[in-house]
This record gives C-alpha cells, sequence and structure tokens, in this order.
C-alpha cells in the first residue's frame, strides 16, 4: 500500500528524487536496526525465553492473581525494554494467557497489561520501539544518554499504569479458584538466549562510548542467535529472513518517503505552528499531548515521522517529549490508532470483538495519567543529568 | 429438573458446591462456560498496531482463541470431576451475559456466583455479568458466594432519617 503510494509521490513530483533519497538513506540504518531486534526477539522465543517467562510467573503468582498482575507488569516492562514492543505482543502475550488460564486466574487483566505495556514500557531504550528507533537517529542523542534520560519516565509511567490497572480490575484481580495452584514444571534456564541479550545490551554501551552505529551490535546479537539455530536445525534461512519482517521493512521506508512528501507540501506549516516552542515542562506536556493526539488519529509511526523534524531543532528534550506521546498514546485507541482502525475494518473482520467502551476507558484514565507524570519525570531528568 | 451451573474462572469451585448440596439427585446438571470475545480481541486490536509486522499466522489473538478453548474444556473437566456425578457439558463463545441467560431458558434452576467486590454485602457484590444475568434470568436463581460470605457489619448503618437541617438562626 505504502510502497506504490511512494512511487506516486516520487512520479508526480510530490517529492524530490533527491529528497527522497535522503530520507531512504536516513531511514536505512534504522530499518536494519529493526530486522535485527525482531530476529533476536523471534529466536529468544526459539530458545524457549518466553515458555520460561510463562513458569517464572506461575511460580511466583502461586494461583493470586494481584501478584501475577505483578509478575507481568515486570516481565513485560522488561521484555518490551529489551526485545522491543513486537515481543511483547506476539510472544509474550499467548504465554501471560496460557499461564493465568491454567493457574486459574482470571486472564483479562494480564492481557491488557501485556498490550498496555508493549505502548508504555517502549520509552527506556532506542531499541524499545520504532519510534524511538526513528527518533534516536533525529535525536542525536548517544544510546546510554538517551537510556538515563528516559529510565525515569518509564519508571513512574509503568508506575502509574499499575496503580490504574489495580483499581480498574480490582473486581477480577480478587477471583482465585482455591487450590488451583498448578505451577507446572519447574522452569529450564534459556541461558544462551539470556546471556546473547545480556551482552548485546552491554554492547550498545560500548558501542555509544566508542561512537559505534549501535545496529552493529544488534545485528551480531541476532547473528548469534539465528546462527546457532541454523547450526542446531532448528531454523532455515528462509525463517530467519521471514523473522525479520522484509515486507515490513519496505513498508517503512516507502512511509518515510510518502510523509516526507506530506511534510513538505503544507503540513510542517500547520503543525509548526500548534507545535510548542522550547522545552520548559508546560512545552513538553503540550508536545506529549499533541503527539499523542496525532499517534490516535493517524498512528503513531507516521506521527512521529511528521513531528521528529519539527521537534528536532528545540534539542533533544522535544524529541523525548514527542517520543513519550507516541508511545503512551496508542493505548487509548483500540489497534493503536483511528487510522489502523478504519483502515483493516477490524470491527467487521471481528464483529463480536472486544468491549470497545471499557477499552476507552480504561485508556481515558491510563494514557493521561501515565503521559503526565513521564512529562514531569522527564522535564525532571533533563534539569539533572 | 435441569439445573444450569454457570462457572467462571476463579470462583467455579463454589458454584459445583452448591449443586452438590441443592439439586436433588435426580435433577439432569450441565456445567455450562461462556467465552467472551474480549480477551483475544484485544490480543487482535495489539497485533493490527504493529501495522503488518509480523504474518497474519502469528496473530496473538488467534493464539489466544485457541487456548482458550482449551482453559474451558479443563474448567469443564475439573468441575465434572468435583461434582462426582453424570453431568452435561456445555460450551459456548459470545457475549457472556446474554449466552448465560439464552442457555438457562427451560431450566428450573440457574446456579451462579458472584463476581463483583466480595469485600462486604451490598448490590456492588455483583458484576455487570452477573447483574445482567440475576436481572434477566428466564428460571429461579441460585446466586453464591465464591468464598465465606462477609458478615452482617459490612453493610453501612442506616441513614439518619429525618435528614437534619441546622437551624436558622437569623
Amino acid at each position: 500500500m505504502a510502497v506504490p503510494a511512494a512511487g506516486v509521490a516520487i512520479a508526480t513530483g510530490a517529492i524530490s528524487l533527491d529528497h527522497a533519497r535522503a530520507e531512504a538513506a536516513r531511514l536505512g540504518p534504522v530499518v536494519g536496526f529493526l530486522a535485527a531486534v525482531l530476529v533476536l526477539a523471534h529466536f529468544c522465543d526459539v530458545e524457549g525465553l518466553f515458555q520460561a517467562c510463562g513458569a517464572w510467573m506461575a511460580r511466583w503468582a502461586r494461583g493470586r492473581p494481584v501478584r501475577l498482575l505483578t509478575a507481568v507488569f515486570a516481565l513485560a516492562s522488561a521484555i518490551t525494554a529489551v526485545l522491543s514492543l513486537d515481543a511483547t505482543i506476539v510472544l509474550l502475550t499467548p504465554v501471560v494467557f496460557a499461564t493465568a488460564a491454567r493457574t486459574g486466574v482470571r486472564p483479562k487483566p494480564h492481557v491488557y497489561a501485556c498490550t498496555h505495556l508493549s505502548n508504555t514500557a517502549s520509552l527506556l531504550l532506542p531499541v524499545s520501539n520504532l519510534t524511538n528507533l526513528l527518533a534516536f537517529a533525529a535525536s542525536g542523542l548517544s544510546f546510554t544518554r538517551f537510556a538515563a534520560l528516559m529510565a525515569l519516565p518509564w519508571l513512574v509511567a509503568i508506575g502509574a499504569e499499575y496503580l490504574v490497572f489495580r483499581r480498574f480490575f480490582a473486581r477480577d484481580l480478587t477471583a482465585a479458584a482455591p487450590g488451583a495452584e498448578d505451577t507446572g514444571p519447574a522452569p529450564g534456564l534459556p541461558l544462551f538466549a539470556l546471556v546473547t541479550v545480556g551482552c548485546t545490551l552491554a554492547g550498545f554501551v560500548v558501542a555509544s562510548v566508542f561512537g559505534v552505529e549501535p545496529a552493529w551490535v544488534a545485528a551480531a546479537g541476532a547473528l548469534v542467535l539465528a546462527g546457532r539455530a541454523l547450526v542446531r536445525r532448528k531454523a532455515t534461512p528462509l525463517t530467519v529472513v521471514r523473522a525479520a519482517a522484509p515486507a515490513f521493512l519496505a513498508f517503512v521506508l516507502a512511509l518515510g518517503i510518502v510523509v516526507r512528501a506530506v511534510v513538505d507540501n503544507g503540513l510542517s506549516d500547520v503543525l509548526g505552528r500548534a507545535l510548542p516552542g522550547g522545552t520548559g515542562l508546560p512545552a513538553l506536556l503540550g508536545i506529549a499531548a499533541l503527539a499523542a493526539v496525532l499517534a490516535n488519529l493517524i498512528n503513531n509511526l507516521p506521527a512521529v515521522l511528521v513531528l521528529l523534524p519539527l521537534a528536532a531543532p528545540a534539542g533533544a528534550g522535544a524529541v523525548l517529549a514527542v517520543l513519550l506521546g507516541v508511545n503512551i498514546g496508542p493505548n487509548l485507541t483500540y489497534a493503536g490508532s483511528l487510522a489502523t482502525l478504519l483502515w483493516r475494518r477490524i470491527v467487521h473482520q471481528h464483529e463480536h470483538g472486544v468491549d470497545l467502551g471499557e477499552f476507552t476507558r480504561l485508556g481515558l484514565l491510563a494514557v493521561p495519567s501515565s503521559l503526565a507524570v513521564a512529562v514531569v519525570a522527564l522535564w525532571g531528568s533533563l534539569q539533572v543529568l | 429438573m435441569r439445573v444450569i451451573a454457570w462457572l467462571v474462572e476463579g470462583t467455579w469451585p463454589a458454584c459445583v458446591d452448591a449443586v452438590r448440596a441443592h439439586a436433588p439427585d435426580d435433577a439432569e446438571v450441565v456445567l455450562l462456560h461462556v467465552t467472551g470475545p474480549d480477551v483475544p480481541g484485544v490480543a487482535h486490536g495489539a497485533f493490527a498496531g504493529l501495522l503488518g509486522r509480523g504474518h497474519p499466522e502469528r496473530d496473538p489473538g488467534t493464539r489466544l482463541e485457541a487456548l482458550g478453548g482449551r482453559s474451558a474444556a479443563g474448567i469443564l473437566d475439573a468441575a465434572a470431576e468435583r461434582l462426582g456425578r453424570p453431568c452435561a457439558r456445555e460450551e459456548r463463545a459470545g457475549r457472556v451475559e446474554r449466552e448465560v441467560v439464552a442457555a438457562a431458558e427451560g431450566a428450573d434452576l440457574l446456579v451462579l456466583a458472584r463476581d463483583g467486590d466480595r469485600s462486604r454485602l451490598g448490590p456492588r457484590s455483583l458484576g455487570p455479568a452477573a447483574r445482567f444475568t440475576v436481572d434477566h434470568a428466564p428460571c429461579p436463581v441460585l446466586l453464591v458466594w465464591p468464598e465465606a460470605a462477609p458478615g452482617l457489619a459490612t453493610i453501612p448503618p442506616p441513614p439518619h432519617h429525618p435528614p437534619h437541617h441546622p437551624p436558622h438562626h437569623p
């Protein structure tokens, strides 16, 4: 869809070939980085990391819903931060559901927690979310400084979500079948995956000291895990390529070119007037709120592509405020944005789908509260660090 | 006599025990579980938000639907074992409270558990699904506490009557 649109934009002169080429060159490393993280997460699953997560959660929770929710918050936050939100949605959510069902706990709060944290907990590292990778390239921050500035907003946003969830799902969280404490077999430790991911994280820090592009570190980690799976015949070269989602990578490149064409043709003037200048607390709050609204209208990926060039001149603080908005904001809308909802016509695909009223009520409580405390925390971090 | 026991994750043992205690020995017992669409729906939505990353067969919502079916079967198995007498099993999918009411049509007794705030006696001890079912059930209803009922002291004191108006001083 986006690829032909990009072709049309270039062919009709809506974007000059130079601009399109510059945009593709800018997005190239980002897309490579994303591919590496997707492969890394996929092969962590092959190594059994997510099954082990399920066993850990079951043993820690012992059939008690509140303890399970705490465990889900801890694991989903860590997995989203390190292996990206895709891993939490695609790989962790089914494990969480199965764990809840197996231990006699109502799965609803825990599955909702996975989807919310896949957004809210994706603030910490550049690898946590594709939006972060895009902003990271534009912000000029080092990997470690990005993480240091985002650590406090990440923590307080998750804390706010946790409080909202405890209250919103209080009824479901009191129901536990007595005696349904099937904690399952003792989990095997997927040591190789854990060590590889740990080394990859350490590699990000070292690489940022020496000014090496962190995408190379992610690629190395992905190659180690994929290589091991290939050698052990748990994967074929085709599954490695499929794990990297090549069609989506092309989509991101094309989307970047389309958005650039739209921005070049007047959108930047309109949004530039709406976007608050400076990096004081009111300006940061305004930027984050605008980004959240835009993300809910047109999805956070195009939203971040549109807002980055406008926010970048005001400095790293403004860029990170955009990220808070586009990462936390999508919890407000089912499927992340109205555009996605209409485009994929999910309502028709799943006629008896989710209770949109409940989903939106939860979002209306969780998004403003976690976004507000996260922006204040970011402002504080910018003052101190 | 046809007795329907609506079983929900977390609270179903109390319903089974109520059937054992109150249903006549010759009653036809049906264990009912309804799977709601909302939990897989949330996962479908989150996957759609990824804008096509990953292939449709990896949609976690689909995996949740399959897991949910297995989980429901597990609950019905465990409940049948706890009941310890012949019974029928019925699995339904759809809007939970409406499916329960539909399943109760023509029954002589519907057994269900409170699903709200169970720390005190009162209307809030029923969540939306149980409230709808109790209000719309086309048959007699046996409403049980999933665990020991809270004490009478959890009822708030009656409001002062008549309302106190401060004397008017000019």
